[in-house]
């Protein structure tokens, strides 16, 4: 390859997009690191802590689409406390700086502040897409900036953030001149919208493809919208209430007749159950159903709806759906590749699914790779039945609700079943553990789990042993957090090196003390040591043999970061 | 702690090492820890204190904060609409009534925040935990027509029965305290 020219290896490798390729490529010789930092467009960054801006800046001078990532996964389930970090203005201030011509944001867990909408709005004259996920401190005003500035705006996705409604006319921002949008899903706002507003935008925009209602959009504004946008490829409904016209109704049903490209449809954020037949003549061709926010759908409607979508390749659902419910979806979704299974509401309710919906759905669907399933129980017979029938898994989550029940037949831990599935699994990439488990299980997964990216752990373990067959066993181990398990210093330490081949290693309330940490630290400064100190004053020094609540370390190039909250302690 | 009739034993959470013996009262330092974990919900920095004994603003069945691991988001907006249930809050010397949806809340604690941010007058939380030495004491009338402080029953028990909030000034709630044994005591008297 030495004695091509530069440019053929260039155009060679406009055909390697994944990161991961590009990174392998970036490492085989300094010409070739060259030629690829020079031609990457596309960056993606795990952890926003980890490298500065400028740096970023810096490598890739053709920057066009960036990816970023912020807290800590276990901050979905309010372990981190509020302004740990992740901010993304100095990220947009540094980006506008350095004069990159920025094209596309995607954002996850990160504090996004309207300043930095306003800026990116401004900065970035090429700006198309905008995606944030999990992300929060923004409000409708930042949204307008971004309407009203993005002259070339292809896509506004936002997905289950936290915004505050200003009840401004964010949509109304829009200038007449928009007609480049593809993508808008604002289901997560929570106020209202101007539906009128609402329709001239779909009207003109005749590459829209995917459009994601929030619930202030009621039946009747969903029918003109739908009438309008007849090429729709991914819809999400706000609210679909019964209307007392009943030929409202009857219309809706035949805009939907008319749309021959929707596969894919989420929302019904608000629902009456018997409105769901106006969705029937789409649900035939669905590829993805996401009814996991539609409360209050009997088993039995949706079990009906089910039976219709043979087509079927991602569906996320409530566990309303029960046991008998997932025997359906076996029996019709033969396509099914992805699916989850939410917990509904109701407590003290008859337990809606356990092991047995699981077995079904292994027998039924050869090719599910991913799950996430929240259960009432589970058996270790039924997890090694579930790896017989399904080798290909790649993400296995298992949430029983009861964090630490055993097999309820036969009374043992959970170690066997899960061993089950990391035997049988050979591409398994993420894995989350639940139910009674001792140090077996982790012996398992360091001896079987060699692809293994990614591990949960709640609840689990007996001793240091587990933790240390993790740390041992899985080279590709990237992201490890563990909550509430009996590891402790010598765990931490005893493989030192290894969290720098790792993005990060959450864990809390576990048996670690500060001491161990500051040890950590001392021995590894490219890593961040973080610990949570919440209850005692800031100025106050914990003692070295306190144990650590909450502690959070991850590799880093970029050295200690200055915009720390007080209660959390770099080491 | 269970209540067994109420089918709670399904969700209740053992949060001993595997292996240990199901106990329903336990002792465990760590579980009252987190107990106490629960009012953390939401980030606050909140003492935390190992008086176990006293939880009277936790839940019958032993809560544990994320688990099962269900996003915030998520959390918060799959409530069924069914379970909205508005009731009116009035505080000592605020001018007008505000409404409360209870249902949006899953806890004491949440709704302690809910009262603090809706009337602005902190210290609801502490109330709760302590109400012998705060300024502001939440009570409610219950179905019966009775003034209860907030926060001895479970949770899902003080959702069935409130029929309205009143954030009550600490002398004024201990008068009526007084007036009720004054006429537990006059009850006694003529049994």
């Amino acid at each position: 390859m030495n004695y091509f020219p530069d440019e053929v290896i260039e155009h060679i490798f406009e055909y390697v997009g994944s990161h991961r390729d590009r990174n392998a490529l970036s490492l085989v010789c300094r010409s070739w690191y060259r030629i690829e930092r020079c031609t990457r467009e596309k960056v993606f960054i795990g952890n926003c802590y980890s490298i500065t801006p400028e740096r970023l800046i810096q490598r890739f001078p053709s920057l066009k689409s960036l990816t970023l990532k912020g807290k800590p996964h276990f901050a979905d389930f309010s372990l981190v406390p509020h302004g740990w970090g992740g901010f993304v203005y100095p990220w947009i201030e540094a980006l506008a700086k350095g004069k990159v011509g920025l094209e596309e944001l995607r954002l996850k867990r990160m504090v996004v502040s309207d300043e930095s909408l306003e800026l990116l709005s401004r900065a970035f004259p090429n700006f198309k897409s905008l995606v944030l996920v999990s992300c929060e401190e923004f409000t409708t005003d930042g949204l307008a900036a971004i309407a009203a500035n993005c002259k070339r705006l292809r896509e506004l996705d936002l997905q289950e953030n936290e915004v505050d409604d200003h009840k401004g006319q964010w949509l109304s921002c829009f200038p007449d001149s928009c007609t480049s949008l593809v993508s808008l899903n604002f289901a997560c706002l929570k106020g209202e919208i101007n539906t009128g507003v609402l329709e001239r935008l779909v009207a003109r925009s005749p590459n829209l493809k995917s459009l994601r209602l929030n619930r202030s959009v009621p039946l009747d504004a969903l029918q003109r919208i739908v009438a309008r946008a007849p090429q729709l490829v991914d819809l999400g409904v706000g609210s679909l209430v019964h209307d007392p016209a009943m030929e409202t109704f009857a219309k809706l049903m035949t805009t939907m007749n008319k749309c021959k490209s929707i596969t894919s449809l989420s929302g019904f954020l608000e629902v009456t159950p018997r409105c769901l037949t106006a969705m029937y003549p789409i649900l035939p061709k669905l590829t993805s159903l996401n009814l996991s926010y539609a409360a209050g759908i009997p088993g039995s409607d949706l079990i009906k709806l089910i039976r219709h979508c043979k087509k079927l390749q991602r569906l996320w659902i409530m566990d309303s759906i029960g046991d008998k419910g997932l025997g359906v979806v076996a029996n019709t979704c033969k396509e099914l590749q992805e699916l989850r299974v939410f917990p509904s509401d109701n407590i003290g309710q008859h337990a809606a699914v356990t092991e047995k919906g699981l077995v079904a759905i292994s027998m039924g669907c050869p090719k599910l790779h991913s799950l996430l399933y929240f259960c009432h129980q589970m058996t270790n017979a039924a997890l090694i039945t579930v790896a017989k029938n399904c080798p290909n898994f790649i993400r296995f989550r298992l949430a029983i609700l009861d964090a630490t029940k055993p097999d309820p037949d036969t009374n043992q831990p959970l170690d066997e079943g899960f061993g089950a599935i990391v035997q049988s699994c050979r591409r398994l990439r993420r894995l989350s553990l639940s139910g009674q488990l001792t140090d077996k299980v982790f012996l398992y997964i360091g001896m079987y789990a060699e692809q293994l990216e990614m591990l949960s752990i709640a609840f689990a373990g007996e001793s240091d042993k587990g933790m240390l067959y993790v740390l041992n066993g899985c080279k590709k181990l990237r992201k490890l957090e563990i909550r509430d398990c009996p590891f402790g210093n010598t765990a931490l330490l005893t493989d030192v090196g290894k969290y720098e081949t790792m993005r990060s290693l959450w864990m809390s309330s576990c048996e670690v003390t500060v001491g161990a940490c500051k040890v950590l630290a001392m021995k590894m400064p490219r890593l961040n040591v973080e610990i949570f100190n919440e209850n005692e004053p800031a100025d106050c020094e914990p003692d070295d043999v306190q144990k650590v609540e909450k502690m959070y370390l991850y590799r880093t190039l970029a050295g200690k970061r200055k915009d720390a909250p007080e209660y959390v302690w770099t080491l | 702690m269970a209540r067994k009739g109420l089918g709670f034993e399904i969700t209740e959470l053992r949060l001993g090492l595997p292996g240990e013996p199901k106990s329903l009262v336990s002792t465990n330092k760590n579980e009252k820890k987190r107990m106490f974990s629960e009012i953390d919900d939401n980030g606050e920095k909140e003492k935390k204190s190992n008086t176990g004994g006293n939880l009277k603003t936790t839940e019958s069945k032993a809560q544990v904060v994320g688990w099962p691991p269900v996003c915030s988001y998520r959390k918060k907006n799959s409530m069924n609409e069914a379970t909205k249930m508005y009731v009116k809050v009035s505080m000592d010397g605020a001018p007008f009534l505000r409404k409360i949806d209870l249902g949006m809340h899953k806890g004491y604690s949440e709704l302690a925040l809910a009262l603090e941010k809706l009337f602005g007058c902190y210290g609801m939380g502490e109330a709760l935990k302590d109400p012998e030495n705060c300024e502001h004491v939440p009570i409610y009338e219950d179905k019966e027509g009775d003034w209860m402080l907030v926060g001895d029953v479970p949770w899902e028990m003080f959702m069935e029965s409130c029929k309205r909030l009143r954030i009550m000034k600490r002398s004024d709630a201990w008068q009526i305290e007084k007036t009720y044994i004054e006429i537990d005591e006059i009850k006694e008297k003529n049994v």
